[in-house]
């Protein structure tokens, strides 16, 4: 393995972390939270800056609605709820008041994907990316642990215009350095190699990692880049990466209608027509279980990587 | 003559609930006690009181009373009144929460469990369905009543009063909603976080008859339930406004917010199992 952990943790706490640094750093930053402070890891903001925290009570489409107008009076507003209750139950409020009028709001959405494990289906939203995506002026951000989302946190402070950050529930390995910087839009070469790329965003650039080694064990030399930021998509990155390695893999905990793979698919086909294989939720709903069971029953495992790559290798 | 309620024995159906609310959230360390024990006394009267419902289960509900849980969240509490009321077996409540179970962590009808006729778990919306199938009865010329339970936390929710809205201003008066009024969400005591205020006077302004009840009182539920039955087709929508506490009776879970959604641990649930006698078995 060329990457490895001595502690899991989960990305949640990331994003917590993060907007207490970014609250220190900038007073225009104020949060808001519709009665999820704890689930979102949003207390230590709330206790060090009270006056710039704001409970809406659940009431989500009111929280996106106050977060654009606090945007007009010159605040950064960060709004914390469920990725559920981040997006779909606030579609329309995120598009006409904050991306239509291009407002400098971050949404801030925690439970992404299968890995909030029990609650079930209600509320594994695996179609927020596309939602979000879809929106012109959104960027959409996944980072792939701790260390990553709590420079991400940050780094959104800093960018002006309305920013989707999506992150998780479970403790998970946190793997890639505490000081880094965040480069919105640019994706980060995990793992060099020649024979394959794997695209992973999310929990699954860890789980692309795990591929990577037991793809090395067969002989086969796999590159791992990091998208951690899907839209705007870095191009380049694909292009020049698959123009070396010949045909691509992607994963992430999301459909496959609408996610990483299909970007990625919208570039590669484009500018660089090349065997691709998606691994992602196959159009269906998810269900109560406890994380790692339901990614492996949903096919989203190392293993399903793997397999993945051997077939698209095939088909170069 | 009113047929006289065997109040002990819904008592002695509540504890049992009660024991297997504590075993499932305990079980798989996750789920929501705290609403569940709060409304047991609630569900076990409408399923075994109140309302007029068919077994097997058949998911058009034509020709019967229909109930639909807004707070999909306190699950556990549904599930294991289903159970006993003849929807599908007891045993079933151990998969709960579990990988490819049909009692989902909130309620579902993609693996068609008996008893559910639309998913909820994301606050706000049953008030709606029910709404909508109210009015479904009335072109249908069924005479059945329409059953919703919501949280006080989820009245915060916007569409809640969409819903209200419309049902008073489409005179559906075969529609009852309850309100686990427990003064209690997530993040603390709804007063703290999103006052509610005078809610009675927020329903009264909505154009809804307003019934009040203790809902951890078998006694007051049951004829709470019953009057707010009989002040039905009138004209217009009613709730019953009924007080609770959160994790009721359970001495060291009552009077905080602390267990809307937490489970206990091995030496908690001894304990709390302790102050409810088994009365039917354990699953
Ligand atoms: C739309 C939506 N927003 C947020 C949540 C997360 N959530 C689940 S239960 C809950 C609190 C509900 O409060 P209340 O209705 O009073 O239920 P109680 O805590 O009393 O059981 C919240 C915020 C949700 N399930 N749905
Ligand atoms: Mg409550």
């Amino acid at each position: 393995m060329k990457f490895s952990f001595t502690e899991k943790k989960d990305t949640r706490s990331g994003f917590g972390d993060g907007l207490l640094e970014a609250g220190k750093q900038d007073e225009r930053i104020v949060a808001l939270c519709a009665d999820l402070t704890g689930s979102l890891k949003m207390g230590a903001f709330q206790n060090e800056f009270p006056e710039r925290f704001y409970q809406t009570g659940i009431a989500e489409a009111n929280m996106m609605g106050l977060a654009a107008g606090m945007t007009i009076g010159g605040k950064i507003p960060f709004t914390g709820t469920f990725a559920n209750f981040s997006t779909g139950r606030v579609y329309d409020q995120i598009r006409q008041s904050i991306a239509y009028s291009g407002k400098n709001v971050k949404i801030c959405a925690s439970h992404a994907g299968l890995t909030l494990g029990e609650d079930g289906a209600t509320h594994q939203i695996l179609e927020d990316v596309g939602m979000m995506k879809m929106l012109p002026h959104m960027t959409v951000i996944n980072p792939c642990d701790y260390n990553q989302t709590k420079a991400a946190t940050l780094a959104i402070a800093k960018h002006e215009g309305p920013v989707y950050l999506r992150f998780g529930r479970p403790k998970w390995p946190v793997f890639t350095p505490e000081d880094q910087t965040f480069e919105i839009g640019k994706a980060i070469k995990m793992i060099e190699g020649s024979d394959v790329t794997i695209f992973a965003t999310g929990h699954m650039v860890w789980y692309a990692i795990e591929a990577e080694a037991k793809l090395e064990e067969m002989g086969i030399n796999a590159e791992v880049i990091n998208i951690h930021t899907i839209k705007p998509i870095d191009r380049e990155a694909i292009i020049e990466s698959v123009k070396k390695t010949g045909c691509a893999v992607t994963a992430e905990e999301h459909q496959i209608n609408g996610g990483l793979g299909e970007s990625v698919a919208s570039v590669l086909s484009r500018e660089l027509p090349a065997p691709l294989e998606i691994i992602g939720v196959n159009d269906s709903f998810g269900e109560s279980g406890k994380p790692e069971e339901l990614l492996a029953k949903y096919g989203l495992s190392p293993e399903a990587i793997v397999e993945a790559a051997q077939k698209v290798i095939k088909r170069k | 003559m009113e047929q006289q309620v065997d109040i002990e024995k819904l008592q002695n159906l509540a504890s049992q609930v009660r024991r297997d609310v504590l075993r499932m959230v305990h079980a798989v360390q996750s789920g929501h006690p705290g609403g569940s024990l709060g409304c047991t006394d609630y569900f076990v009267a409408m399923y075994f009181e109140i309302m007029d419902y068919k077994v097997p289960f058949k998911p058009d509900g034509i020709n019967e009373d229909l109930f639909f849980l807004s707070n999909g969240h306190i699950s556990p509490v549904w599930y294991s009144t289903l159970a006993h009321a003849g929807f599908f077996d007891v045993s079933e409540l151990s998969t709960f929460r579990k990988i490819d179970s049909r009692l989902q962590g909130h309620p579902a009808t993609e693996e068609g469990l008996p008893g559910i006729r639309v998913a909820s778990g994301s606050l706000g919306q049953g008030l709606s369905v029910a709404a909508g199938a109210a009015q479904a009865k009335k072109l249908n010329d069924d005479n059945h009543t329409v059953y919703v339970l919501m949280g006080d936390g989820e009245l915060q929710e916007g569409q809640v009063w969409e819903a209200a809205m419309y049902a008073s201003h489409h005179k559906i008066d075969n529609l009852v909603a309850t309100i686990d009024y427990n003064g209690q969400q997530i993040d603390g005591p709804t007063k703290d976080v999103m006052d509610l205020a005078d809610l009675k006077a927020k329903w009264e302004s909505f154009g809804w008859t307003v019934v009040e009840s203790n809902g951890n009182d078998m006694d007051s539920i049951v004829k709470a339930m019953k009057h707010a039955h009989s002040l039905t087709r009138k004209g217009r929508p009613v709730v019953n406004l009924m007080s609770t506490e959160m994790g009721f009776p359970i001495d060291f879970m009552v009077g905080t917010h602390k267990w809307h959604g937490v489970a206990p641990n091995d030496e908690q649930l001894e304990q709390a199992l302790g102050q409810l006698e088994e009365t039917l078995g354990d699953y």
